[in-house]
């Protein structure tokens, strides 16, 4: 197969316009520059673009250029083809990078309700090669920064562009960029927070072993605006493959002149380096993470000052998530513009979510913002499996919340999120059915936080605990009255007081849960119920009218809690019984159930 | 003579060395710890004596530093970890009824190492496998859509690929 293929469109108004004399010159060429064996040419019909014509197509990368001319010719097979670089005069302007994505998936439909920008070259492109990267614009925003723009105009496209971080804060990154731009300094650092911590959440890793070169783009383009030469990743050790990918991209990028020193000739240097966490959630927050990268325990610190003043060693530092620097290229490249008209008012551009939980379609995707809760669950995800009915939505991971089912419609941004009682967060998307009982997910969530606090501030430390202790009775049937409100009191109070944004949004699952699903707490407390038949010790296990009463069941009973003479229907007595299980697992009539 | 087995001690001296010439060469702790226990599985009482030593940095900051992050194990883990996933994902499509069937299995408690110091269970936060949960990693490969009884299994296979090699 040869390695790139021109179509030229040979419908009415390109041959008017003389495409096939264009075609025997492009003959010529190609054995001129001794490119036969490399380019294949094909003829097809009419487009439909007749005002851009000539028009032809360069694959693989779909670049359709449009008005081409005999000495554009030589230009697109020396550029494009010999030296891999598409040029962008040439191209037909609606050719912005996501929609190469649109163009091989669109109709498919778990992708077509999508828009990938930050993923736009995630399973299009082999991760490992580098040329597939610059095949698709890749470093083309890099090379247009340092040929034509100052840093400030860098900064300015990115806050035209109302890119907001992406790691869960929403904090306008074009005035992240300013302030750090603003401090004079000679030495400043640019992180990536990929440290992806939240339990259910694979945004980070899938986008970094997807297309790792995006990542180290947005970070020189971002070392360039702000006046740095240093930047580091710093990832969760727990990604091996993602850790790996990123190593060789830094050796490529270095071997071909895009990292280092004199970067593209232009005298501007910058360096990344990769530094591993190791395990702490509390370090996805952006002090404590850059304690980690100056080898101490990870544990905030309070601001201001804030890191874009005094960050790392003291310096001033940029931090940004992942997923926000994968959106820098094309903020740079399609423009700042063209990427405010995608998502709502305050809301720009497009969210990833890792899709999972009790739902068809389970993975990444990446929509619009103000996309609604309904259309990702049941169009892209394909709605829950079984028939089963959808219970809660929890978005966020532990700072997060559980949105009942009355909240399919409301449209994903950052405000609506936090109207409803979740967040947007860095993009954990969990869909529970009525298996799940709500009182359990809030103590799974506080188990986490209060694992993962550092125990510096006692709000945080001290409250997250006592929430847990208090959820842990309530499930084991111990719950008293008044315990709702003490949950409340004691959120309320940690949100408040906590120094850092793991302390104040540790409630957040256990007070949505409180909002929208009080009834099921109650239930817990009076009734001794569970109604998700999770909370072992509120179930009782009841023998119905189907026993034959073969006895089966008596004899694995391992506390002899189930009493009925042969032939006759059998009982347990629940004081006795330690909800095992063992009886409905035996009994082969079904006569056993759980209420 | 330092621990049980000091092959690596050299090995790791001289990634200190090289990190000790950057700037900020104290940062590079957590690196330099990364790869004691990607030698040794755990971090070793008398290597941390050693680094102290070598970076400058009190023992006691080392250790402060190391019992802070989950990653670094204090004691010797079994020949194979077994990390159960027990994210959001996996808990709610019940890791938990799994992580009690492999507990039950091979009698032993989370953070704990078989007798014969093949298998140590270890709980893992999230390992971005959440499409295919509920999961269970040994050496950094997973294992996904999980029942009781299949993750028993996967444990056998390993058993027996321990016997036989």
């Amino acid at each position: 197969m040869k390695e790139h293929v021109i179509t030229i469109c040979n419908g009415t108004a390109c041959i008017n316009k003389d495409v096939r004399g264009l075609q025997n010159i492009l003959e010529e060429q190609l054995v001129k520059l001794d490119l036969q064996d490399k380019v294949k040419i094909n003829v097809s019909g009419c487009l439909g673009m007749c005002d851009k014509g000539p028009v032809m197509i360069v694959y693989p990368g779909y670049t359709i250029y449009g008005g081409v001319t005999e000495k554009d010719i030589t230009e697109i097979l020396q550029e494009h083809i010999i030296n891999k670089r598409p040029i962008s005069r040439l191209a037909i302007q609606e050719d912005n990078l996501f929609n190469r994505f649109f163009r091989i998936f669109g109709d498919t439909k778990f992708f077509g309700r999508q828009m990938r920008i930050a993923l736009r070259n995630c399973g299009i492109i082999d991760p490992e090669n580098i040329d597939d990267y610059i095949a698709l614009r890749g470093y083309e925003a890099l090379a247009k920064i340092l040929t034509d723009m100052t840093a400030q105009d860098v900064i300015d496209e990115v806050k035209k562009s109302g890119l907001r971080g992406r790691g869960g804060g929403g904090f306008p990154t074009g005035t992240k960029w300013q302030f750090t731009a603003d401090q004079i300094n000679d030495q400043k650092y640019v992180i990536c927070n990929a440290d992806e911590g939240d339990p259910g959440a694979f945004m980070d890793r899938s986008a970094i072993e997807g297309d790792p070169h995006t990542i180290l783009e947005g970070m020189i383009i971002g070392g360039y605006a702000i006046g740095a030469n240093k930047g580091i990743i710093y990832i969760r050790a727990e990604y091996p493959l993602a850790i790996k990918r990123l190593e060789k991209a830094l050796a490529d990028a270095e071997a071909h002149c895009l990292l280092g020193k004199n970067i593209l000739g232009s005298n501007f240097d910058f360096d990344i380096e990769i530094r591993l966490g190791a395990g702490a959630f509390v370090c996805g927050e952006e002090t404590a993470l850059i304690r980690s990268i100056e080898g101490r325990r990870g544990m905030p610190k309070p601001r201001p000052p804030y890191p874009s003043v005094s960050g790392l060693f003291g310096f001033p530092t940029l931090i940004n998530n992942v997923e926000t620097w994968a959106n820098v290229p094309v903020v740079i490249l399609d423009g700042g513009s063209w990427f405010s008209t995608v998502g709502t008012e305050k809301s720009k551009g497009t969210k990833v979510f890792a899709l999972a939980g009790m739902v068809n379609n389970t993975g990444l995707i990446e929509v619009p913002m103000g996309t609604t809760l309904r259309e990702i669950i049941y169009d892209i995800g394909g709605g829950l499996p079984n028939g089963k009915q959808l219970k809660a939505i929890q978005t966020g991971g532990p700072s997060g919340g559980c949105l009942p089912a009355e909240y399919l419609d409301t449209p994903i941004d950052y405000e609506s999120l936090a109207k409803a009682g979740s967040i947007m967060g860095s993009g954990g998307m969990i869909v529970m059915n009525e298996d799940v009982c709500m009182v359990d997910v809030a103590r799974f969530f506080i188990e986490f936080t209060q694992s993962e606090s550092c125990g510096k501030c006692t709000p945080c430390r001290e409250g997250t605990k006592r929430m847990y202790e208090i959820l842990t009775r309530i499930i084991e049937g111990k719950g008293m009255p008044g315990d709702i409100e003490k949950l409340e009191r004691l959120g309320s109070m940690t949100q408040k007081a906590s120094l850092c944004g793991l302390g104040q949004s540790a409630p957040n699952p256990v007070l949505s849960t409180i909002k929208n699903f009080r009834e099921e707490y109650e239930e817990h407390i009076n009734e001794k119920k569970c109604r998700a038949g999770v909370c072992k010790a509120l179930l009782n296990y009841v023998i119905t009218e189907k026993c034959i009463g073969c006895g089966a069941c008596k004899r694995v009973c391992p506390v002899d809690a189930i009493d009925g003479n042969k032939k006759q229907m059998h009982h347990i007595d629940n004081d006795k019984c330690i909800r095992c299980g063992m009886c409905m697992n035996t009994c082969k009539f079904g006569a056993i159930i759980k209420s | 003579m330092i621990t049980e087995d000091n092959t690596f001690i050299d090995e790791i001296k001289n990634f200190i060395a090289t990190k000790m010439t950057l700037p900020n060469p104290e940062s590079n702790l957590i690196a330099v710890l990364h790869k004691v226990q990607q030698l040794y599985c755990y971090l070793p009482k008398d290597v941390i004596d050693m680094i102290a030593i070598e970076m400058n940095i009190p023992a006691a900051h080392i250790w402060g530093v190391a019992t802070f992050y989950h990653y670094f194990n204090l004691k010797k883990p079994g020949k194979y970890i077994i990390a159960i996933c027990l994210g959001t994902a996996c808990y709610v499509k019940g890791s938990n009824k799994i992580l009690e069937a492999i507990k039950e299995h091979l009698k032993i408690d989370v953070g704990q190492v078989t007798e014969d110091g093949i298998f140590s269970i270890q709980p893992a936060r999230c390992v971005g496998a959440c499409g295919q949960a509920p999961v269970l990693m040994i050496d950094e490969k997973i294992y996904g859509e999980l029942t009781p009884d299949k993750a028993i299994e996967i444990i056998e296979k390993y058993r027996n690929k321990n016997n036989n090699d």
